[in-house]
């Protein structure tokens, strides 16, 4: 048996989905967060139940990818592959635009449960809901449920399976309606055409819907004859008008009575006091970018709540600590392993401690970090603030050409860019999902920052070292924007994208489903990117540890990758970090970045004549190699490789997620291309404006804030300078 | 009096007449539950100046100036 749940986004579909299949699906209070359809399975009377969890959806018209999704399994054409059951979870707060979707529903004549969610708060709420009249009134079974606290399942489940064998008519809301007679001649027709689901499809060419119409055109014409009889003038003739009201209307007259609401609705006032706050006019956009800075502060800084200034010794963040517990532990791990190994042959002992191992480590160098990332934005989708945060930031995007659903994936690119891609789905517009993945790499991810942490505490410190590494983000965010601009202007030319969102009511965060989502997310890596990256750090190890002619060699420099790299370390010299006698290092280092930058410190600190492990486990790195290889480059050269690493290919584990995305090779080749390209031209221009011109690097800053600025578009500027207008009026001519 | 949604001061409240966006645009608004005689209340302008959040059939909803300009209402009477 297979049951099917469908419902509008934040209906408490996902959390209904958990607890009856106990699995780790994801919940979120971000609408569309269930991007395919998953499934798991429930135990009846030892009968294994498949569920399948669909897209939130509010509608069965093909308006986003999700909806169609969702749409093409409900009424596929293989009639074995249908659904035996719909329950139709309905957002008890919020009934109208939840049975909206219901009558749509009903006309696929799929038996149909509906679990009426979240009674708990209508009790609280002081409102009443009468269940059995709303159920007599539907035709179907109604169940009074709360997902969360995972009352009324088993219920839900019994008489939904008595549905199954009770198997009703589809039927639709137009039936006994303004138009009846026409929806009943127009129903004939398609009987006669011996259509699958003729009432769907009815309704559907009715409405001039258009999938139903591009595959029955015969009838679409036949239909189209039958609608020209009659005359609607209020409409002016337009039954998607005429279907979408008729609907509401049914659903007013007929279900809403069953409904009586408190006066003074507690759950909805608590959400109207927080967004008097964090949706204000001056401090919303302060009060994010402080939420922003405290999830940062907590996960990467060195000298948590600043206390370095009062002379206090400073502290690690608690990410950093737990980040540093980590990297101990495996550092243990190899130096156990590699003794073990003592007595192994030298490239047996090699690959797996050098290769396989290193790969793990370097894999776990960033893991923790990334997971509390995860963590941070989780918990903001959960409680619905992040529907907030692309509220008061769409302005933005738009002014770009996106949207401000764009936000939570180029948000997540911050951890990793991995999961970041595969977010996109969740993405209406077909153009901004393909702009939101060629530039997620630009959000510099966990395992970039080892890279910056290096660079600072080498040839930066004492000069700013924290500065180079806020300058890294902001040159990553300020490419996304230029390269968005551009993309918007040549070859991703259109209408930006509708911006049309639910504003769900504030929930606490469920700490039982939150940290399910972690730990869906930490199991995923492992499955997919640990593979990915340790796969690759084997291959770099085989392409420095041997050389062509397949020997082991002590020095990369006669190593397959060494040969290839001084052979193509003249295309670095115009970004100032190819040439001399070490230039080919760092184009080493490139190359193994491309395939995973964790590789590039580990890269950098062999080249420059440490162990490993000494570079991994940071500490003080002035008066090292490392230092001492660093030291070799320009200001000017380091930022440009710098720069070079933060927006080129970003690791094999993202370029496969990116191929999955963009669906053609033809889309990925041209990914890989803007990347290397975006990163060749940048860094060119940072090194020779840098080198020639140190003004060119503030007058790139101003820059910079000046496009910051455009696109913010922020009112507080002319307002300054009215002010400033004010204080100083202009002189009149007249003397 | 008639005037557009992207038109209203926060707290103003009307009915909408009809939606004049076309294709899937409409089909969206209409979904959403921006149908005739469906009672809406202006809430409040983002920090940017758009989008605007407005409350309709019980829930919050946001859009954009843009696509507000689409939504035809009338006003209720003074």
């Amino acid at each position: 048996m297979k049951i099917a749940l469908a419902g509008n986004p934040n209906s408490g579909k996902t959390t209904l989905f958990n607890n009856l299949t106990g699995s780790s699906a994801h919940v979120g209070n971000w609408p569309g967060v269930t991007v395919d359809k998953k499934e798991g399975f429930y135990k009846y009377n030892n009968e294994k139940i498949s569920i399948i969890d669909l897209p939130g959806i509010y509608s069965l018209s093909p308006y986003s990818p999700e909806e169609i999704i969702a749409r093409n399994f409900i009424l596929t054409d293989v009639p074995d592959e249908a659904p035996d059951l719909i329950i139709n979870i309905v957002d008890a707060t919020n009934l109208e635009r939840n049975l909206y979707l219901t009558t749509q529903l009903l006309e696929t004549g799929i038996p149909m449960v509906i679990a009426l969610n979240m009674m708990d708060l209508i009790k609280k709420n002081g409102d009443i809901i009468d269940v059995d009249a709303l159920s007599s009134s539907i035709g179907i079974p109604v169940v009074g449920i709360c997902a969360f606290k995972n009352k009324g399942i088993k219920e839900l489940i019994e008489k939904g399976i008595k549905a199954v064998n009770d198997k009703k008519p589809a039927r639709s809301v137009l039936k006994d309606s303004l138009i009846s007679s026409i929806y009943s001649e127009s129903l004939d027709v398609v009987k006669k055409a011996n259509v699958r689901n003729e009432v769907f499809v009815t309704v559907k060419l009715l409405e001039n819907d258009e999938l139903v119409t591009h595959q029955f055109t015969e009838l679409a014409s036949t239909i189209d004859s039958i609608k020209a009889k009659s005359d609607f003038p209020e409409y002016n003739n337009d039954y998607e008008s005429i279907v979408a009201d008729l609907r509401y209307k049914y659903i007013s007259s007929n279900f809403s009575n069953h409904q009586k609401k408190n006066a003074s609705n507690k759950s909805v006032s608590k959400t109207e006091k927080a967004d008097k706050l964090l949706t204000h006019k001056i401090w919303g956009i302060p009060i994010f970018a402080l939420i922003m800075f405290a999830v940062f502060h907590v996960i990467f800084s060195g000298d948590f709540l600043y206390l370095s200034i009062y002379g206090i010794d400073a502290i690690e963040a608690p990410g950093v600590m737990l980040q540093t517990f980590v990297g101990e532990l495996s550092g243990k791990g190899i130096e156990a392993v590699a003794e073990a190994l003592a007595d192994a042959t030298p490239w047996v002992q090699s690959m797996l401690v050098d290769g396989l191992l290193a790969g793990i480590d370097a894999v776990l160098s960033f893991m923790p970090q990334m997971l509390l990332m995860f963590l941070a934005l989780s918990i903001m989708e959960e409680t619905g603030y992040m529907a907030r945060i692309a509220f008061i930031l769409d302005r933005a995007f738009r002014k770009v050409g996106l949207s401000g659903k764009a936000l939570l994936p180029l948000l997540m690119c911050f951890g990793c860019a991995v999961p970041g891609i595969m977010a996109t789905k969740a993405l209406e517009n077909e153009k901004e999902r393909k702009i939101s993945i060629l530039i997620a790499p630009f959000f510099s991810c966990g395992a970039k920052m080892p890279i910056w942490a290096v660079f600072a505490a080498t040839l930066f410190l004492d000069r700013g070292g924290e500065f180079v590494v806020f300058g890294m983000y902001f040159i990553g965010i300020a490419t996304a924007v230029l390269l968005t601009i551009i993309l918007r202007k040549t070859i991703y030319k259109g209408e930006t994208p509708h911006f049309i969102m639910e504003l769900p009511n504030y929930h606490l965060p469920q700490i039982r489903s939150t940290l399910r989502h972690l730990w869906d997310k930490f199991v995923h890596y492992l499955k997919r990117v640990t593979l990915v990256i340790a796969g690759a750090v084997i291959i770099i190890w085989l392409l420095s540890s041997f050389s062509f002619k397949f020997e082991m060699v002590e020095d990369i420099g006669d190593s397959m990758i060494g040969i290839i790299s001084k052979g193509l370390k003249w295309l670095f010299i115009p970004l100032g970090f190819g040439m001399g006698d070490n230039g080919w290092m760092f184009v080493v280092a490139v190359f193994t970045g491309l395939i995973a930058k964790e590789m590039v410190v580990a890269t950098l600190g062999v080249l420059g004549g440490m162990s490993e492990e000494d570079v991994l486990e940071g500490g003080e790195l002035a008066g090292t190699g490392i230092a001492a290889l660093l030291a070799t480059l320009s200001v000017p050269a380091a930022i440009s490789f710098m720069v070079f690493n933060l927006l080129s290919v970003p690791c094999l584990a993202a370029v496969g997620a990116a191929g999955a995305e963009l669906r053609s090779k033809k889309n990925l080749w041209g990914a890989i291309g803007t990347w290397l390209l975006t990163a060749y031209v940048v860094s060119f221009v940072i090194y020779w404006i840098g080198t020639i011109w140190w003004i060119g690097l503030i007058l790139g800053i101003i820059v910079a804030i000046a496009i910051t600025l455009y696109i913010l578009d922020y009112k507080g500027i002319l307002k300054l300078g009215k002010l400033f207008n004010k204080i100083f009026p202009r002189k009149s001519t007249s003397i | 009096m008639e005037k557009t949604l992207n038109t209203l001061m926060p707290l103003e409240k009307g009915v909408v007449k009809k939606v004049t966006a076309t294709g899937k645009l409409k089909q969206r608004l209409f979904d959403m539950g921006l149908t005739s005689g469906a009672e809406i209340c202006m809430k409040k302008t983002a920090p940017l100046g758009d989008p605007i959040e407005i409350t309709v059939r019980g829930y919050e909803l946001s859009l954009r100036l843009a696509e507000a300009q689409l939504v035809v209402l009338e006003m209720e009477a003074v």
